[in-house]
């Protein structure tokens, strides 16, 4: 990146940084900034509001949404790394796969939109958290009509419901699938698993007879000490 | 008078101009399509997830197979998001060797896309010249990584390794023999970058050849011009990226506005189409091969003067080398703590985005400072641009289907995951 080119994104970023502290603070929205990016965290009753004003006024000028994808905080800092029950067939068994997923009562899900202005060559990160229990969230097909399949893709596989869309079916999953499976509480190895039957002479599911493994645990060390720039965008992402 | 009714007709999921494992159900009227209903995931394998359980570096090898003919574009935007994150940078040899093989892979899509979207439509010789050259660039990427497609070459903090002084030779076996495997290896006998720069050389000969071909022929003008037309307004509201904004007419390259590795270095142009149908697209990606190329020549002249280090010595992130490994303890260490666990990059989320041959490949990745990524998302530039099938094929016969389907250039690896 030359610092030509740098400079002005950065100048560009500030800009559009403050013109979003000045235009939605007012009603609940709070503007991030990790790694040059900016988030806006949306209260979800006003999505629409903010999304519209964010594609329509000259400032903003989002007319494209490039990403809509859904994220579940439920298993967010837990690790795997409780080797209690000594292993003796590798640490796959002493590792704890799912954490206390219960305890999250709000704000588990959120759905996350990056939106790309062409005519301002900027770029933002909308939030919305979901309520844990009824996760519904306004459709935003009506604004950027691409929003139909990412929309489809985050019910499927997170569960999210949102109100207003056309035809939201599972997209990725197979007809009938059961559960939404990038849950945190989905196991990868999966709930089924499907073979065919020559007695029966069809396929059957039946539920998964492999174990879960985990290869390598996941740890949090918090000893950034060696990467550069990490407090700033610690103290940002911890905000 | 007797009740007419619309026909339902299955198209896929095993079909060969379904480039891959696409069932679209099409609601006809005659022959005139009135809807048609993509179902996808065929081919799902939930690749986000699966990245959600292994550290950041094992991920990167599922990269290729994503869009599995722009491998390591897919690569450059995953190792892209990873940097962010850690706020590293790969050192200026590695930027130039990453913008040179996006090229060639750009060129590899592109070959990939020309010959079987004009197989598609009913012209068989483009597809053999295409896949000719190809041959060649896959010979780059196997000397490069040991591979011909899933190269697994970039790395956070740089590249796998530098250029190779030699590229690999043709043996003698039972069919070629004496003279026939010499004329394969005579462009071979210098360094990879001297065998790159004989394809450059040769090469906008041969787009020329393709050109012959398809440019002004009536069969290929019939079938594209004015077929599945999108206006610049609706491109961006549907989401539309790479090759098929630009051909909708949108001076849009992320190469160019959003530089990244050493675009901002190197001279080209970006072509945009007028009209916004098949053959403008079809167009635009033509001139990008010659752009492509032009880069590529720019990235060799470059890399032959400037040598230096193609990754960080930055052994938290990045490998050290075999030899430090054999003497020096700490860099066992160093190698010990990157293959069992990893490395945590700091709390925080990052969004990258390369200009894929197919459009804005992005991703998305959510760190909780853990050695594994908290969430990743990617965002597949084929997967809006078949979002908007139904209303591009709307109201066109059902032999336009096979030219609109061609002319998104769609991966199954990268739209399902």
């Amino acid at each position: 990146m030359s610092n030509g080119s740098h400079k002005g994104m950065q100048e560009r970023l500030e800009q559009l940084a403050e013109a979003l502290a000045s235009g939605f603070s007012d009603i609940g929205c709070s503007v991030e900034q990790v790694c040059g990016e900016i988030t806006l965290v949306v209260p979800r009753e006003h999505l629409i509001a903010v999304a519209t004003r964010l594609r329509d006024e000259s400032q903003f000028g989002f007319e494209e949404l490039i990403d809509v994808c859904g994220v579940d905080y439920g298993d967010y800092g837990n690790t795997e790394w409780q080797t209690d029950a000594a292993p003796d067939t590798g640490f796959g068994r002493g590792v704890e796969v799912i954490g206390q997923l219960e305890a999250m009562e709000e704000n588990r899900f959120a759905a996350v939109y990056h939106l790309l202005s062409i005519s301002n060559n900027t770029r933002l990160r909308l939030r919305v958290f979901v309520d844990t229990s009824a996760p519904i969230v306004a459709s935003v097909v009506p604004i950027w009509e691409s929003a139909n399949w990412f929309e489809r893709e985050a019910f499927d596989l997170y569960g999210i419901l949102f109100d207003g869309h056309p035809d939201l079916r599972r997209i990725l999953t197979d007809y009938g699938f059961i559960g939404h499976p990038f849950r945190k509480d989905f196991p990868l190895i999966g709930q089924v698993e499907m073979r065919y039957d020559p007695q029966l002479g069809r396929v059957v599911y039946e539920p998964v007879s492999i174990d879960p493994r985990t290869l390598v645990p996941r740890v949090i060390r918090d000893d950034n000490r060696y990467l550069a720039e990490d407090n700033e965008t610690q103290d940002a992402g911890d905000a | 008078m007797p009740e007419i009714r619309n026909y339902t007709l299955n198209f896929g999921p095993q079909h060969p101009a379904a480039h891959g494992v696409l069932r679209l159900v099409l609601e006809m009227d005659g022959e005139v399509i009135e809807r048609a209903d993509p179902h996808i995931g065929l081919l799902h394998r939930a690749t986000e997830k699966l990245a959600e359980s292994k550290p950041y570096n094992q991920s990167i090898p599922y990269m290729d197979r994503l869009d599995y003919v722009s491998m390591m574009c897919n690569e450059h935007g995953y190792v892209r998001a990873i940097e962010k994150l850690l706020g590293i940078e790969a050192p200026v040899r590695a930027q130039y060797i990453r913008t040179m093989f996006d090229e060639i892979t750009r060129i590899l899509n592109h070959l990939m896309w020309l010959g079987t979207h004009a197989l598609d439509v009913g012209a068989m010789t483009v597809f053999l010249y295409a896949f000719r050259e190809r041959e060649d660039l896959m010979d780059c990427y196997e000397a490069v990584s040991g591979a011909r497609m899933h190269a697994a070459y970039y790395r956070p903090g740089g590249v796998y390794r530098d250029l190779p002084d030699r590229m690999p030779q043709y043996q003698a076996n039972q069919w070629v023999t004496g003279r026939d495997v010499s004329s394969r290896n005579e462009t071979r006998q210098g360094s990879l970058l001297d065998f790159i720069e004989d394809f450059t050389n040769r090469f906008p000969n041969l787009v020329d050849e393709y050109e012959t071909l398809l440019t002004d022929n009536r069969i290929w003008k019939q079938r594209t011009v004015g077929i599945a037309v999108v206006s610049p307004e609706r491109a961006m509201q549907l989401g539309f990226t790479g090759p098929m904004l630009r051909g909708s007419g949108v001076e849009w390259d992320l190469r160019k506005k959003q530089s990244y590795a050493a675009y901002d270095k190197v001279d080209f142009d970006i072509p945009v189409g007028k009209e916004g149908d098949c053959y403008d697209r079809y167009l635009v990606r033509i001139e990008e091969l010659r752009q492509s190329n032009r880069i590529i020549k720019q990235c060799i002249e470059w890399l032959r003067n400037n040598p230096g280090p193609v990754v960080l010595d930055d052994y938290k992130v990045a490998v050290p080398s075999r030899g430090e490994m054999k003497d020096d303890m700490e860099s066992l260490i160093h190698h010990f703590k990157l293959f069992t666990e990893g490395y945590c990059p700091p709390v925080g989320e990052a969004y990258a985005a390369v200009e894929a041959p197919k459009g804005e490949f992005g991703c998305y990745i959510v760190s909780d400072g853990a050695n594994k990524p908290y969430r990743l998302k990617i965002r597949a530039p084929g997967f809006p641009h078949l979002a908007a099938m139904d209303e591009m094929v709307k109201g066109h016969m059902l032999a336009d289907v096979v030219a609109v389907i061609g002319t998104m250039d769609v991966v199954f690896g990268e739209i399902d995951r």
